[in-house]
C-alpha cells in the first residue's frame, strides 16, 4: 500500500512542477527529506498507513530519484497537456454495451453483503479512527 | 390554495443582526413561511445571543452576505460519461457497472458525445463562451465509492465559461413585483459522479454500490452574486428549468440528480469579503434556502460575539435546522490535481472551423448545437405575458409545475373565457385541488376539455362564478359527468327571471330596514349585506351583479 502513495505522492508533485499545481507540503526544495507532517498528511489523504520508518526511508529515496528530473534544462520548451495531445479524443457513441456483470466484480471484493461491496469505515471519521488509537510509526 | 408564484424575497440585500422572530434582512420582516419557521430549529444559544445583540451597541452596524453556488446536474444519458454501462436510478446495486467504473486496472476512459453535446447546450442556454479546447484532469480523494482514488474532472480549461443566469424573485408582499436578477456563472465542467455508500455504523462497516460511479456530471459554478437563501433558491430553481427545458438533466432533486454546495460569508458592506464557508449537500429545494439563511445568522451571531469564521466545510442538518461542521475532512482536502493522461484535449468546432471530410461522428458542430437549442423558460414566460396579458407571477407559476402550461393551454383553446379568467382558475382551484391530494397535472380527474366548458358556462352567464366553484369539486369527484349534466341535477344555472328577481329583492329590504336605513345614511357596504342576503334567498343562483344593479335601482326610484 505504501507504494501505490508513495507513486501517487510522486506523480502529484511532479505534476506540480511542471504545471505550476499548488502542492501543500510538498517540499519545494527537493532535499529529499520527508517530514513527519507531511507524512502524516499524506496518511490522511491516501488513507494508508505507512507503517515504519523503512518505509519512509524509501519513500524519501523514491522521491531524491524522481528530482533527478529537475536536472534536465526545460526553459523555453512549452510543456505538454499530455503525450497524446495531437491525438483526435475518440467520441462514443450513447448506448449501453456495458455493465451487468455484478458476479464478475464482487468476486474481486474481500468482503461483500448482498450485491454491495464492503469497505472500512476508514475515511467516515478519521477522528474516531484517531482515537482508537492506530499506530503511525511515522510520528 | 394559492398556486406557489414566486419566491418572496426580503427587499433590501443587507443582513440586520438585530432583528428577532422574523427574517434577517433589513428593512421589513420576510413575509415567508419557510424562512420564518428556519428559526424555529437554532439552537436556545443562538436565540440567546440574538437577544443580547439587540441592545444598542457600538459598531452595530449592516452586515452584507455573499452567497455562492456550485451546483451538480446529473446529465441525462443513456451511458455513463466514459463507460459504456447504463445511466438508471434505482437499480439493483452493483448492476450497472462496467470494469472501467470499478476501476479495474487496465480499463480506459472512453467519451460519451452525448454528454459533450450536453455540455455544450447548457453553456449555450447559460451564455457562455464554449472553449473550443478544454482537458480533463484527476482531482485525487480516497473514498470507496470512488475506487480509482481520483474522479475525471476539468480544472484547468473547463468546456465553459463567463456565462449568466437570470432569475426572478418577489420583492415585497404585494404580487406583481417580481424582479429579475442575474447571476454570473463562472463556468461549466464535465465530471464523473461517484459510486454511493451506505454506512453501518453498528457493524462498522461501509456497503458500496457503484451503480452511481461515472455517471456524466455538469457542475455549473455560479459567481457569489446572490446574498440570501431566497435569491440562491430562485436561481437553483430556474437552473433547474432550464436544464429541464434542455434535456440536458432531468435534474430531480430527490433522485439527487441536481446537488448543490453553498460558500457563504458575511462582511459590513465596503469592507472586504468575509472568511466563507462551505455548506455542502443541499439536496432539498425546500431546505436549500432554509440552511443558507441560517449559515448566514450563525456567521454574523458569531462575528458580533467576537468568535472567529473558519473556512471549513459544514452540512445542514435538516432536522435540527442547522448547519454543523463536517469533521470528515477537517479542513485538510489536496485534492493533487494532474491531468488525466489518457484522455487529449476535447476539441469543439464551429461550422467555420469544421474540418473538411471529418467523421461527422467525431466532430461537435457548436453551431448546430446552437440551432437546435429549445425555447428556454424565460422566453415561455414572456410569449404568454405578451399573448394573454397576464400577470409575469402567473407566467412562472405556469411553468413551476410539469404539464400545467400545456393544460392552461388546451383549455385557452376551447373557451372563450378571458386568459387572466383562465389563468385565475387553472393556478388557484385546479392547482389547488391537485396540490390538496398531491397530484400531478396527469392525473388530473378533470380534463382541459371540462374545465374549458365549466368556464364557458360562467362566461355565458349560464352559472355565477359561486355555482362553478362547486361544479368543478363535482367533476373532481365524478369523472366521466359533463359539466352541463352537473348544473342540470344540481339546478344551479342562474335565475334569469327578472320578475322574480324584482321581488325577491323588494322583499330583502322589506324585512331589513335596518341595513336600508344604514345604506342611505351614507354607509355604502350596506349594500353588500343586502346583496348577501339576496343571493342567499336565491340558493346562489343569481348574479351578484344584476342583484345590485336591481338593489340600487329600487332604492333610488
Amino acid at each position: 500500500m505504501w507504494a501505490r502513495a508513495a507513486c501517487l505522492g510522486l506523480r502529484a508533485s511532479a505534476a506540480a512542477r511542471r504545471r505550476g499545481f499548488t502542492s501543500a507540503g510538498a517540499d519545494p526544495q527537493g532535499s529529499g527529506r520527508v517530514t513527519a507532517e507531511l507524512i502524516e498528511h499524506l496518511e490522511r489523504l491516501a488513507l494508508v498507513d505507512f507503517g515504519s520508518q523503512e518505509a519512509v526511508a524509501r519513500l524519501e529515496k523514491a522521491i531524491a530519484f524522481a528530482d533527478r528530473l529537475r536536472a534536465v534544462d526545460t526553459d523555453g520548451v512549452e510543456p505538454m497537456e499530455s503525450v497524446l495531445e495531437d491525438r483526435c479524443l475518440y467520441l462514443r457513441s450513447d448506448n449501453v454495451v456495458e455493465g451487468n456483470c455484478v458476479e464478475e466484480l464482487l468476486q474481486n471484493s474481500h468482503r461483500v453483503v448482498e450485491e454491495y461491496f464492503v469497505a472500512p469505515p476508514g475515511n467516515i471519521s478519521w477522528s474516531k479512527l484517531d482515537e482508537k488509537g492506530p499506530s503511525h510509526t511515522a510520528e | 390554495m394559492a398556486a406557489p408564484v414566486l419566491r418572496w424575497l426580503c427587499p433590501g440585500r443587507c443582513w440586520a443582526f438585530a432583528r428577532i422572530g422574523g427574517c434577517s434582512c433589513h428593512g421589513r420582516g420576510v413575509p415567508t413561511a419557510s424562512t420564518s419557521s428556519g428559526k424555529r430549529g437554532q439552537s436556545s444559544v443562538a436565540r440567546q445571543s440574538l437577544i443580547t445583540a439587540q441592545e444598542p451597541r457600538k459598531g452595530d452596524r449592516e452586515w452584507a452576505a455573499v452567497v455562492g453556488l456550485e451546483i451538480h446536474a446529473q446529465i441525462s444519458s443513456n451511458s455513463k460519461l466514459f463507460s459504456g454501462s447504463q445511466v438508471h436510478f434505482a437499480a439493483p446495486p452493483n448492476s450497472l457497472v462496467s470494469f472501467f467504473d470499478a476501476s479495474l486496472p487496465g480499463t480506459l476512459p472512453v467519451l460519451n458525445r452525448r454528454c459533450v453535446e450536453a455540455a455544450v447546450m447548457t453553456g449555450l442556454a447559460l451564455d457562455c463562451r464554449i472553449n473550443k479546447k478544454s482537458l480533463f484532469d484527476r482531482k485525487h480523494y480516497f473514498y470507496a465509492d470512488l475506487p480509482a482514488g481520483y474522479q475525471i474532472t476539468q480544472q484547468r480549461l473547463p468546456i465553459a465559461v463567463d456565462g449568466s443566469l437570470a432569475y426572478s424573485v418577489c420583492v415585497g408582499k404585494k404580487l406583481g413585483q417580481a424582479v429579475t436578477r442575474t447571476v454570473r456563472v463562472r463556468q461549466i465542467q464535465l465530471e464523473q459522479d461517484s459510486g454511493k455508500s451506505l454506512h453501518d455504523d453498528l457493524r462498522s462497516q461501509t456497503l458500496v454500490d457503484l451503480n452511481r460511479a461515472g455517471v456524466g456530471l455538469l457542475e455549473v459554478v455560479l459567481e457569489p452574486d446572490m446574498s440570501c437563501g431566497e435569491e440562491a433558491a430562485a436561481a437553483v430553481r430556474e437552473l433547474q428549468l432550464i436544464l429541464q427545458a434542455l434535456g440536458t438533466s432531468r435534474a430531480i432533486m430527490a433522485e439527487g440528480q441536481l446537488r448543490v454546495d453553498a460558500n457563504i460569508s458575511v462582511h459590513h458592506p465596503g469592507e472586504p469579503l468575509g472568511v466563507r464557508t462551505e455548506v455542502k449537500n443541499l439536496n432539498s429545494a425546500r431546505f436549500l434556502a432554509r440552511a443558507i439563511d441560517y449559515e448566514i445568522q450563525r456567521q454574523i451571531s458569531e462575528l458580533e460575539n467576537g468568535g472567529e469564521i473558519l473556512n471549513e466545510t459544514r452540512s445542514f442538518d435538516y432536522k435540527l435546522g442547522c448547519t454543523v461542521p463536517m469533521r470528515d475532512k477537517e479542513g485538510k482536502q489536496d485534492y493533487r490535481f494532474m491531468p488525466e493522461p489518457n484522455l487529449p484535449p476535447l476539441l469543439l468546432y464551429d461550422s467555420a472551423s469544421l474540418p473538411a471530410g471529418a467523421d461527422p461522428q467525431q466532430v461537435i458542430n457548436i453551431d448546430r448545437i446552437r440551432e437546435q437549442l429549445p425555447e428556454l423558460p424565460s422566453v415561455t414566460r414572456e410569449k404568454l405575458v405578451r399573448r394573454y396579458g397576464m400577470l409575469p407571477e402567473h407566467s412562472f407559476a405556469l411553468l413551476n409545475e410539469v404539464g400545467l402550461l400545456e393544460f392552461f393551454q388546451n383549455v385557452m383553446k376551447e373557451t372563450r373565457a378571458e386568459p387572466k379568467k383562465v389563468a385565475s382558475w387553472v393556478l388557484n382551484t385546479f392547482l389547488g385541488f391537485l396540490k390538496q391530494q398531491n397530484l400531478a397535472v396527469s392525473e388530473s380527474p378533470v380534463t382541459p376539455s371540462a374545465l374549458a366548458e365549466l368556464l364557458n358556462l360562467v362566461e355565458r352567464k349560464a352559472i355565477s362564478s359561486s355555482a362553478a366553484k362547486q361544479v368543478f369539486e363535482e367533476l373532481w369527484r365524478s369523472e366521466g359527468k359533463t359539466p352541463a349534466q352537473i348544473v342540470a341535477e344540481k339546478q344551479l344555472e342562474l335565475m334569469q327571471d327578472d320578475e322574480a328577481l324584482e321581488q325577491l329583492c323588494r322583499a330583502t329590504m322589506e324585512a331589513h330596514p335596518q341595513v336600508v336605513m344604514d345604506l342611505k345614511k351614507g354607509n355604502p357596504r350596506a349594500i353588500n349585506k343586502l346583496i348577501g342576503l339576496v343571493r342567499k334567498a336565491t340558493l346562489g343562483r343569481a348574479d351578484p351583479t344584476a342583484i345590485k344593479e336591481v338593489l340600487e335601482r329600487q332604492l333610488s326610484g
